[in-house]
């Protein structure tokens, strides 16, 4: 059996601490989130940026591209800070339950699905938002239509987030009473 | 990768396509141009374009305004695009900016060298020189007598350079070979160009090798066309093809025995997109030829602003706007010798 060889990957992966997994979770979902929002704003807004010196017109209205962008970075610091009120200390025998461990990895994989479901919204975003800038400066009527497309875009953050939400829903660690 | 430029192509290049495409929004429209059309003097023309981008380069004209003037102050509203966009871009945007002006070199240098052979004044050649093209020792071109001096003295430092492997002779220079050397600079230009879009990869590449080679199979045509009857021996027309394009490579062969017009019709029209060029003009008629495939390339240069994130825009600008400015040159001669009836045969409408 490999669980019984000490120096197996699997042994290793199994005693892995719990916290490690629930704070690499945390860390993930905002900072994956963060660097997809970021990503999308500088797409947008150096587009924005050109295409505004010939059409001035456009800057206040395209802001609300750069907070879409700014949205997905708003979620995954929500979610961080839901993922991180679900950390609970438990004595240290009882650090490698299997709850302990369900709950661990609960919260790992929901700040995996946040970050990266943020990420890619963030970048769906922000070329929307490119595009969205550069077409509004030749043509002012197409706004409204890009606009529509940017917020089915930043839909699909949205997702992910609930997704993550329920999915920390299962982690529960042991009672410390016994 | 393409499409996923996208991700990336902003870091360096999203502030400065923004830009291009505002100044691509100010082209003329086809409603300037009907109202240019109805001008009755160049004062006129003057007028209608002071509230177009061109307005701030002819303000300060004092009038009479003649027709050189105004093609000099709109080619400057373009150098100053040209090198606004070349000093804010980043590598490799920058190179391919560079190799945009290349073409115009080629064309000076042979300016200045034929007219140094039929002994012109070489500040009156200069004045003449497109202004993308100029390099610091454009002057000194009028000292070659042959090709080997030409490119030992003057081209050698000049980024034309590495095109002349081709056509270093010790011939002296003559009308004849003159014209082949602007060809064959042309193909090892065009096919260096091509070359390096490739390599750009992505959209950019895509759609750069499209109107490249749109470019070459015209360079095709037109050498066939003005090479019938003249004492260019068939290997020798051949050798100036550029090695790529829809022509290449069965059509080269069959073009490069072509006696007559309606051949070279024949052995194109075989060729989809070409034939729709070919269906404007009548059975035996090759001055149209020009027009046509200046519709069609204006056509694929607009084609180009369909796309974001890639180069191909920048290049498109440039030759818009110069079409544009020939428009306009065109419009000014018929208005200041009163043929106003001609002025629609040599405008290409833009939008």
């Amino acid at each position: 059996m490999a669980l019984s060889n000490a120096s197996s990957w699997l042994h290793a992966l199994l005693y892995i601490s719990p916290y490690t997994f629930s704070a690499l979770g945390i860390a993930l979902s905002i900072g994956v989130s963060v660097l997809g929002a970021s990503w999308g704003i500088y797409i947008t807004g150096s587009s924005l940026i050109g295409a505004a010196i010939k059409a001035p017109r456009i800057t206040s209205k395209n802001l609300i591209s750069v907070i879409f962008c700014e949205a997905v970075a708003i979620y995954g610091v929500i979610v961080a800070i839901i993922l991180q009120t679900k950390l609970e200390s438990v004595k240290s025998s009882q650090q490698h339950f299997p709850e302990s461990m369900r709950a661990g990895y609960a919260l790992f994989a929901s700040g995996i699905i946040v970050g990266f479901a943020n990420l890619v919204c963030g970048l769906c975003v922000g070329i929307i938002g490119s595009s969205c800038a550069l077409s509004d400066a030749q043509n002012s009527t197409l706004f409204v239509k890009i606009l529509v497309i940017e917020i089915f875009g930043s839909a699909l953050g949205l997702f992910g987030v609930i997704v993550g939400i329920i999915m920390s829903a299962q982690a529960s660690w042991p009672s410390s009473r016994i | 990768m393409y499409g996923f430029e996208a991700m990336t192509f902003n870091v360096h290049g999203g502030f400065l396509e923004a830009i291009v495409r505002g100044y691509r929004a100010g082209l003329l429209t086809a409603a300037d141009y009907n109202n240019l059309c109805q001008c009755e003097t160049i004062e006129d023309i003057k007028m209608h374009l002071s509230a177009t981008d061109y307005g701030p380069y002819l303000a300060n004209e004092p009038s009479p305004l003649r027709t050189a003037t105004l093609v000099e102050r709109c080619t400057q509203k373009l150098v100053e695009d040209y090198s606004f966009m070349l000093t804010q871009s980043a590598e490799p945007l920058t190179t391919f900016l560079e190799y945009i002006t290349y073409g115009h070199m080629i064309d000076n240098v042979v300016l200045i060298v034929t007219g140094t052979l039929h002994e012109r004044d070489v500040h009156e050649l200069l004045e003449k020189c497109h202004p993308l093209g100029m390099f610091d020792s454009i002057a000194s071109l009028a000292v070659a007598q042959n090709m080997r001096d030409l490119y030992r003295l003057v081209l050698v430092d000049t980024p034309l350079a590495p095109y002349f492997s081709e056509c270093i002779t010790t011939e002296d220079l003559d009308d004849m070979n003159i014209e082949i050397m602007r060809n064959t600079l042309y193909k090892a230009y065009l096919e260096d160009f091509y070359k390096f879009c490739k390599s750009l990869g992505g959209a950019t590449a895509e759609l750069m090798s499209e109107l490249l080679a749109f470019e070459a199979d015209w360079r095709a045509v037109n050498i066939t066309v003005n090479s019938m009857g003249t004492e260019l021996t068939r290997d020798d027309r051949r050798k100036l093809y550029s090695n790529f394009g829809l022509l290449f490579p069965y059509a080269h062969e069959e073009l490069a025995v072509c006696e007559d017009f309606d051949t070279v019709r024949g052995v194109v029209e075989k060729y989809p997109p070409y034939q729709a060029i070919f269906a404007k003009l009548s059975f035996g008629e090759s001055q149209m030829l020009d027009k046509a495939f200046f519709e069609e390339e204006v056509k694929r240069l607009i084609l180009t602003f369909e796309q974001q994130f890639h180069f191909a825009v920048f290049f498109a600008y440039i030759r818009l706007r110069e079409q544009e400015i020939r428009n306009l040159m065109w419009i000014a001669e018929c208005v200041a010798q009163n043929q106003k009836g001609r002025i629609l045969d040599g405008v290409v409408m833009i939008f």
